[in-house]
Parts: C-alpha cells; structure tokens; sequence
C-alpha cells in the first residue's frame, strides 16, 4: 500500500513545476545530457538586470579589505619569497547577513514577478535568514522548512539561532527532526499553499551569486591592476562555487584559480539522529559538498544549477578546529568577528597562501554574521556538551564527532587536497546509473560530461571504460 | 520548564507534531534515525484553550492552520555565547606579539 510519502512523491513533478514557475523538461537533451547554458539564462535578465534588482534588495557591493596583517604573519611562517597576498569579501554586509541574500534576492523578485502569495524554502541555514528578509522586504509570506532538533528535541545552537532570526523577519519556521523527509514536507506544504519554491539549486539563486564573481574582479583590478590569482569559496552545495565562477568569467578574469573549501566532516553520517548534535558545522562541509558535486541532481528541482565540478580547479578541506582557531585569529587581528562557517575557505586561504609567491592575490569570497548560537564559542561549548571531546594540540588527531583539535600554532594549519579526478569518476558512475538501464551515452553525451566535468572528451571514455572495468 | 502551562485563545504558542510514523519513513535511513517518528514544531496564534500536551489548533504567521498538541506558551530563544574557551583565549594575544616581533626583523610594516 502506498504511503502518504509515496503517494506525494509521485505528485512530486507536477507539483514542483507549479511551485518553480518553469518547467525543466524543456532542457533536457537526452537521458543523460541537458542544455545547462540555456536553463542557466532562461530567466532572461542579464548580469545588469540582477545587479539592479539586488541594488534595490540592498544587496551586494559589498566591502573588499585587504588582511594585511593575517598576510604578515602568513609570511611569517612562509619560506622565504612565499606568502600571497590575502583579502576578504566581507558578505556579512549584506542585508541578512550573508552571500545568500543574492540568491534570496534574484527569487523573490522573481516570485513577485510571476504574482506568487508567498515563498518556501527548505534550509537550516543563512538562505532561511536572506529569504525571509527579502520575503519582508517585497511583502510576501515566507515559510521555511529547517532540520533543527535530534529526536530528544536538542537544537544546534546555529540552527535554532536561525530559526530565530527567520522568525523576526516574519516567517513562518517549521522545525523538525532529523530526517531527509524535510523534502518531503517541503513539497507538501509547496502543494498545500501554492507559494513559490525559491529553491537553493535554481537557476534565479545560482545566476543572483554571479555579481559576486563580477564585484571581486573589478575590485580587484582597480586595487592591484589585475584580477585574483586565486578565489576561495566556501563550499557546500556548489552553488556558491558555480555562481562566483560564472561571475568571474563573465568579468574576463578566466585565468583565476577556483579553489573550494569544506570542513571536513567524514565519517558522520547526514542523516543521523546521534551524529546530528556531534558535527559543529552546519554548512560548508563535506557532508554536502562531496554528495552534491559528484550528484548535484539529487537537489530539490529537476535538474541542478549549482555544477561545481565545471568550475573548480582544487577542493581543499580543513578541520573543525583549524576553522574556529582561525576565526578567533580573524576577530582578533583584523578585528572581524564574523561566522565559523564562512570562514572555511579564510582557513584555507592561509594554508593556500604560505605556499604561493608574495605576488599571488588570494581572495576569501565571503563572511556571513555571527551570534549567539553561531558564534564559535557557542559551537565549541555545545560540543563539549554533546561528549564531543575538544582539546588543544595537532589539527591531524582531529576526528570528526568524536575530537576537535585546535592548533597551538598557526603553521600547524593544513589543509588536504581532496582527489577531484576521483570525485569526477564518481559524477561519471551516477550520471550513467541514472540513465535508464542499458542506455548507451552518444557522442553528446560525452560532451556534456565533460562540460560537467571540465575535462575533455578522451577523459570521459577513460573514466566510462573504467567503469566497466570495475 | 514551568509543566502546568496553559494556552489562552490569541496566546503566541507552540505545538507539537508527528508527521511521520518510523514505519512511514523514508528507506535507507540509517537505523537511529529510522526507528524514530520524524517530529515537527510550529508557532502560532492559539485557536483556543488547551494545557500542555492537550491537542491544540494554531494560526500560523502565514495564516495556516496547523493542529498539534500544546509544546509551549511564548516559545523564547536561550542560545548563548557560553563560557570563553580556554584553548582560544591566548590566540589573540599570541598572534599579535608574534606579528610585532616579525614587523621589527623585518623592518616594520608593508
């Protein structure tokens, strides 16, 4: 007998495609392949549009700083000639607080455009503050869908903080367990009200973090006389990676390396009750980033804007200790007090800088706000709390749920270099497996997952024929 | 947590919800999650009189209708900063004299 889940989910297209206010089959290519340039700048605004229609949500220009005095003591502890440049994006200008009031922005015009009552949004994170305010802001209902408690009704402080900020913007929060289904009641709600889904994965929120690749490079070029060398970006679903790369490139500065950053949170398993209050991060680590790059279509809509595999050239990974050691070093010497989680990519940053030459420029491409539950003082009690043990010493004992090292010492920050080839063998592995069985890819196919890839077609028919292999 | 709560029509509340029963759950949920009710949350204006646990509809922000059983009366917020964290204290001070120390060998700042 089919449960009132089933019997949802396979209402699920047509009531999505309702809710979204585009209908993606027009897209797909193949079983296998979709013009993803095309659903990219389906919308139809361009990069001017979205920068006036984020002028006027009070978003983005936001402050470019210079860390001169992280770079200093970087190179302090570089060989002799190391030691980029380092700045910082500072997002937490934003209206909400955060880079994800760009992509709240660009949808929530849309969903007044388009005459929606109100919109939805299935997030534990900053997006639920940033669509929120721009829900405010443009007069519509707001409700947001977060995963906040384990099964004895304990909240992570950073998620119960964001339910709270949600909530004095005037949304409605809907609070649950642990548990995928949040989707699933997502989707139910989408049905029951008939609002927008302003979805993390559409094209509206990925096109809205563009502007932010734009910003950084003509910031940039007026401040040194070129582009960054490198760009680092907190990474969780891909979005933040897809849409500043994109924004790079629509600048001209095609030469700039995209590194994406997680905390690295191996070994917890998402969708645990136990492992749930055991992670200090809620975003930005590889509990998302690695599932959603090697998958991205596992998302909310049919077909996923955030494809980060296209775009990054390295994904380094640091641990929970090295992020809150950091972020204590940023509050402290460049008197930013800003989120744990944002500053992901600014501890690898400095891992990343002390091996560059002092000409390279690294930029840090986001902050987002912090507060009580947020705060890493908040995170790192309520670990202690949960059992988790926190101590000082070696960031390389540092295990996730059950150890959270921080350095003595800032030259014992480093991140890892997790494998991308491996993680493009495995986008290949479920793009082939979610292709009806027995489909044989075309030579357009070859090609799009190479696009997906950012690799070539040769590599493409190696990694398949590897497949076949194993 | 005051147990002999009570909601008065028009009260800003909370109730409670079992919005799936572990048999109607999601597959492949890892077995600690799996063997639990998926649980929900929701504030709004009472629709009428109800103790805490007594069932209990509610007007949501958004004007639905959501009915639960009675969890709180003026749900607050109590995250904190907590206590300061002793393997964090030194940071600042550390790293400020070890930046003053290179500025001087290297003959002050860029």
């Amino acid at each position: 007998m089919a449960t009132r889940f089933d019997a949802l989910m396979a209402r699920r297209g047509e009531i999505m495609r309702r809710a979204l206010g585009m209908d993606y089959d027009e897209f797909e290519l193949s079983p296998i392949a979709f013009d993803y340039e095309r659903m990219m700048t389906a919308h139809g605004y361009s990069l001017d549009d979205i920068v006036g229609i984020q002028t006027k949500a009070g978003v983005g220009n936001t402050p470019l700083l210079e860390l001169r005095n992280l770079t200093d003591l970087v190179r302090s502890i570089s060989e002799p000639g190391k030691g980029a440049r380092i700045f910082v994006k500072d997002e937490a200008a934003n209206l909400a607080g955060a880079f994800k009031d760009r992509r709240a922005s660009v949808s929530i015009h849309v969903a007044r455009e388009k005459g929606y009552e109100g919109v939805i949004a299935a997030t534990s994170g900053n997006y639920g503050a940033a669509v929120a305010s721009q829900a405010a802001r443009n007069g519509l209902k707001c409700i947001i869908c977060q995963e906040t408690f384990d099964s004895r009704h304990v909240g992570q402080p950073e998620i119960v903080e964001k339910g709270r900020v949600c909530e004095s913007y005037g949304a409605e929060v809907v609070q649950m367990t642990v548990g995928p289904e949040l989707f699933f009641h997502m989707v139910e709600l989408l049905d029951e009200t008939g609002y927008f889904a302003a979805s993390l994965y559409s094209s509206f929120g990925v096109s809205g973090i563009e502007t932010l690749g734009l910003e950084l490079a003509r910031e940039m070029t007026a401040l040194t006389g070129a582009p960054p060398t490198h760009v680092v970006v907190t990474h969780a679903g891909g979005g933040n990676t897809t849409g500043t790369a994109r924004g790079l490139k629509r600048a001209g500065a095609t030469a700039t390396e995209i590194v994406s950053a997680s905390v690295d949170l191996s070994g917890l398993h998402m969708a645990s009750d136990t492992d749930f209050n055991r992670k200090s991060f809620t975003t930005g680590h590889t509990g998302f980033g690695v599932p959603f790059a090697t998958w991205p279509d596992r998302a909310d809509v049919p077909r996923n804007a955030a494809r980060p595999l296209r775009y990054l050239d390295r994904y380094l990974t640091v641990t929970q200790g090295e992020v809150f050691y950091v972020t204590e070093a940023m509050a402290k010497l460049e008197g930013l007090e800003r989120g744990p989680a944002g500053n992901t990519a600014m501890t690898a940053a400095v891992s990343l800088a002390r091996d560059l030459p002092r000409e390279a420029t690294v930029v840090v491409q986001e902050t987002e706000y912090t507060g009580a539950g947020k705060h890493h003082w908040s995170q790192l009690n309520f670990a202690r709390e949960m059992g988790v043990e926190v101590r000082a010493g070696d960031p390389k004992d540092n295990v996730p749920g059950k150890v959270i090292v921080i350095p003595e010492r800032l030259e014992q920050i480093e991140a890892r270099d997790f494998d991308v080839a491996r993680m493009r063998t495995s986008y290949v592995r479920n793009a082939l497996k979610n292709a009806p069985g027995g489909y044989a890819p075309t030579a357009g196919d070859i090609a799009f997952l190479a696009a997906d890839t950012n690799t070539d077609a040769a590599t493409v028919e190696a990694i398949i024929a590897s497949l076949k292999e194993a | 947590m005051n147990d002999d709560i009570r909601a008065r029509e028009g009260d800003w509340v909370e109730v409670e919800c079992r919005l799936l029963d572990p048999a109607d759950r999601s597959k492949n949920l890892p077995p600690e999650t799996a063997e639990k009710p998926l649980m929900m949350w929701v504030k709004g204006f009472a629709q009428g009189e109800a103790g805490r646990g007594e069932e209990l509809t509610v007007e949501t922000m958004t004007g639905r209708r959501v009915t639960g059983v009675l969890s709180a009366v003026s749900p607050g917020y109590y995250i904190t900063y907590g206590d300061p964290i002793p393997e964090l204290t030194h940071v600042g001070r550390d790293l400020r004299r070890r930046l003053a120390e290179w500025r001087r060998a290297e003959g002050g700042e860029r």
